[in-house]
């Protein structure tokens, strides 16, 4: 019964979104003050809607009711409750749910806080948004409903795969979602604006706090997925270039330009038809993820390949909203005239330099993705492209974005003095040199990947810090660290997200040059060495888990004969789904992880070993904290909160 | 074109590949393949980091854990005891298991298209920026002679 709640919810929701998606859209167009205040309670009751029908989801999976297709194949009666509720999005019906859910929450809350938006801007919005919770309602109802029921219930479920039964990987999707779909916010107001064919600085100011959010969830969600990667598939990798990680890296990208192009449109009133363009891309780019994630993706391999439809179907709302808004696009860019001119060298520039680097660089990786399907149906020649291509292609633009950054972060808008923002990071540059010739002299002498990134992610680091200090202004030492703290939140935001970047380009430069491998087979009581290590195999003993049989080895770790530490890395059998995993056993420290990996006994006797030690691997999860603090910083500036935005607004009838 | 995105992209996350490579032994490089001789093994780690197993689409020899990426990177370990140079274990692989094979397609033929797409937008990106940059500076920058004539006048005045 409650499922049929859910399922008539969804229904009724979809019904709403087409009111939605329409009425307020004709409202705004021949200005029925009535129409366009239908979009609100649209919007509000949507939410209502999919969250009864997603609860209803939910409470299926955990009281385990077999009669729901869903919960038989990705649950079982065994295993903990945290995994049935994450169950509920560990698989595409799920997952496309609490993708609506989200769409409905972000709709929700522009008609709750978008008070200061003018009303036919508003109505627009809200209908754009509703057309999208049409477009992936129909998608989830007419081609994977999750409530769907069976006939003949089984007694037991097939469990969730284990490997996704991590607390890591239950949260990762829910705010990677949350990244795509804050994304369909810029659209929205993009496709708005272009429909209105105005954009000007307020506009700047609402769109920027959405994008901003996205990206802060983005930041988050790969992080996540990255994390679980490194500690969960037992190789201590954590980026492998795959196509489902660069699906979420190219939205991330996008929308890093894009927050950095709505600083101009805001402050200066410039690159406004490109800052629309990269909102349409920004919002393509993660349809194009969740139809590469889809079309087997982020759930379940198994789900594409037996039903093509899907992959269709996403191709078309692909098609519909990038499509129809690329034209749209070209219909009315120009329209929109820049206000401010800025000379070569300004922050404005800096910004455009910045856009062109982050989009370049996710074109590169979206070639890279598509190359292999590129290559089977247009020359039907069998090609790959992996991490060695992307390492090369892509990293250079990533290195040139590093470089330019602190003193373009510098630079004065309108028109800077380059040798003037060179001249205060001075200091910066001294450091950097120091500390690159200090690597040198203290690393083994093999690459120099190692030092090169420390200076890049110093660089970028320090020169964050400088930035934050020239903002100080003059003066004494104890009236500027005054005034350090009174700085806007959004000074701090900008200084530790990029604080937090340059962190993080330390940190893989660091882990892809300094890291230390180690492979062989180890008898019971026996010792070896590992770096400055000492690493002994005490035992080999069989654990019974709540739903899974492990073997695990107690290994203790000393440095000079003093323990650091005892870990236990397993294997694990989950009988249910019938699947081993291997569970790394990690030491995390501020310097180097210690990371082993239990293999299989040898024939010989003994077992099979792999050690690493992972250096700054924490700093790497740390950076991506910061840049996601970053942006949750700027988010709390005041400015956002209050309406500042919209006295600028002209109180007359806007242009058609 | 489904039919081919199937086959292709349906390699899923890691984590699904994991998912399927995990049915077996329980990771790649195995103590009794490495070579005793530490700089030919470096070499045969690198070059099995740049080779696809053929049958998990998405990961290098080097991670798999198939029976496949067993034989080839035993293989690549014969070869190089066999004293072959780094170029000719990857030919002998190549020549044997298609160009499919190589995560780093060579920077030749079609593959330059590759290669080459990301300097060459960035390339048109600075010239669009600058073009429309001088695009938007010129009419605040001059006056025309009609305009500087009037000024004169105005100044005059």
């Amino acid at each position: 019964m409650i499922v049929e709640l859910g399922h008539f919810a969804l229904i009724l929701a979809l019904m709403v979104a087409v009111v939605q998606a329409t009425l307020p859209l004709w409202g705004a167009q021949t200005g029925d003050r009535r129409l366009m205040a239908l979009a609100g309670p649209a919007a509000g009751l949507q939410l209502v809607l999919i969250a009864g029908s997603f609860a209803a989801l939910t409470w299926a999976f955990v009281v385990s009711d077999f009669s729901l297709a869903v919960v038989v194949s990705n649950s079982h009666t065994l295993k903990p409750m945290l995994y049935k509720v994450s169950g509920v999005w560990g698989n595409h019906e799920g997952s496309l749910l609490l993708w609506v859910l989200i769409l409905a929450i972000y709709g929700a809350a522009v008609a709750a806080f978008g008070t200061n938006l003018p009303e036919r801007l508003k109505a627009r919005v809200l209908a754009v948004q509703g057309l999208i919770g049409v477009a992936f309602m129909a998608f989830l109802l007419l081609t994977s409903n999750p409530f769907w029921r069976l006939a003949a219930p089984p007694l037991d479920g097939q469990d969730l795969n284990p490997l996704l039964q991590d607390p890591g990987l239950a949260f990762h999707p829910p705010f990677l979602y949350l990244g795509y779909v804050g994304l369909s916010m810029a659209f929205s107001f993009a496709v708005a604006a272009l429909i209105e064919g105005r954009v000007d600085a307020a506009w700047g100011r609402w769109v920027r706090p959405w994008t901003l959010a996205a990206w802060v969830f983005l930041t988050i969600g790969i992080a996540l997925g990255s994390w679980w990667a490194y500690y969960e598939l037992g190789w201590g990798g954590f980026w492998f270039w795959d196509p489902v990680e660069n699906a979420s890296f190219m939205p991330w990208l996008l929308a890093a330009a894009l927050l950095h192009s709505s600083i101009v449109v805001e402050k200066r009133e410039s690159l406004k038809a490109w800052t629309i363009l990269l909102a349409i891309m920004a919002f393509g780019f993660s349809l194009i993820g969740t139809f590469i994630v889809r079309s087997g993706v982020i759930t379940s391999v198994h789900a594409f390949a037996n039903d093509p439809e899907r992959g269709v179907f996403i191709l078309m709302i692909l098609g519909f909203f990038t499509g129809g808004a690329l034209i749209l696009f070209a219909a009315r860019a120009g329209v929109m005239e820049a206000r401010g001119v800025f000379s070569l060298v300004s922050r404005e520039s800096a910004l455009v330099a910045n856009n062109i680097l982050l989009s370049v660089a996710a074109f590169v990786v979206f070639i890279g993705t598509i190359w292999p399907l590129v290559g089977t149906m247009l020359m039907g020649r069998d090609l790959s492209v992996g991490a060695p291509f992307f390492n090369a292609a892509f990293s250079p633009f990533m290195v040139a974005l590093a470089l330019i950054l602190p003193p373009g972060a510098m630079l004065a808008w309108k028109r800077g003095d380059l040798r003037r923002s060179l001249r205060g990071l001075i200091p910066v540059m001294a450091l950097v040199l120091a500390l690159g010739v200090l690597a040198y002299a203290m690393q083994s002498g093999r690459t120099a990947l190692g030092p090169v990134g420390l200076m890049l992610g110093a660089w970028v680091s320090f020169g964050a810090m400088a930035d934050l200090w020239a903002r100080t202004g003059r003066g004494g030492l104890a009236a500027r660290a005054g005034r350090l703290l009174r700085l806007p939140r959004a000074d701090w935001g900008k200084a530790t997200a990029h604080f937090g970047l340059g962190v993080t380009i330390f940190a893989v430069a660091a882990m892809n040059s300094w890291k230390v491998e180690d492979i062989r087979v180890v008898q019971e009581g026996e010792s070896f060495p590992l770096g400055a290590y000492a690493v002994r195999l005490d035992k080999v003993e069989e654990v019974q888990g709540p739903n899974y049989t492990s073997t695990m080895g107690w290994m203790t770790v000393t440095s000079n004969g003093a323990p650091v530490a005892v870990l236990t890395p397993e294997k694990r059998v989950y009988p249910v789904a019938g699947m081993p995993t291997t569970e790394a056993a990690i030491d995390y420290g501020f310097t180097r992880d210690i990371y082993l990996v239990l293999g299989d006994r040898q024939k010989s006797g003994g077992w099979a070993v792999r050690s690493y030690i992972e250096p700054f691997a924490n700093w790497l999860w740390g950076g991506a904290i910061l840049m996601a603090l970053g942006g949750v910083l700027s988010l709390s500036d005041r400015r956002y909160r209050v309406a500042a935005g919209a006295r600028r607004v002209p109180s007359g009838v806007p242009a058609e | 074109m489904t039919g081919v995105l199937k086959r292709r992209w349906a390699w899923g996350p890691p984590y699904i590949l994991a998912l399927f490579l995990a049915v077996g032994p329980a990771f790649a490089v195995q103590p009794d393949e490495m070579l005793a001789d530490p700089a030919l093994e470096a070499r045969a780690r690198e070059i099995s980091r740049d080779i696809r197993c053929p049958v998990c689409q998405g990961e290098t020899i080097d991670d798999s854990n198939a029976p496949i990426a067993r034989d080839l990177r035993i293989i690549i370990r014969e070869r190089l005891t066999a004293g072959d140079s780094d170029a000719e274990v990857v030919d002998y692989i190549v020549a044997r298991y298609g160009e499919g094979v190589l995560f780093n397609p060579p920077a030749q033929g079609v593959n330059l298209v590759l290669w080459l797409a990301g300097p060459a937008l960035l390339l048109a990106g600075i010239a669009v920026a600058v073009v429309a940059n001088r695009r938007r500076v010129v009419p605040e920058a001059a006056l025309t002679a009609d305009e500087e004539a009037r000024l004169q006048e105005i100044l005059k005045q």
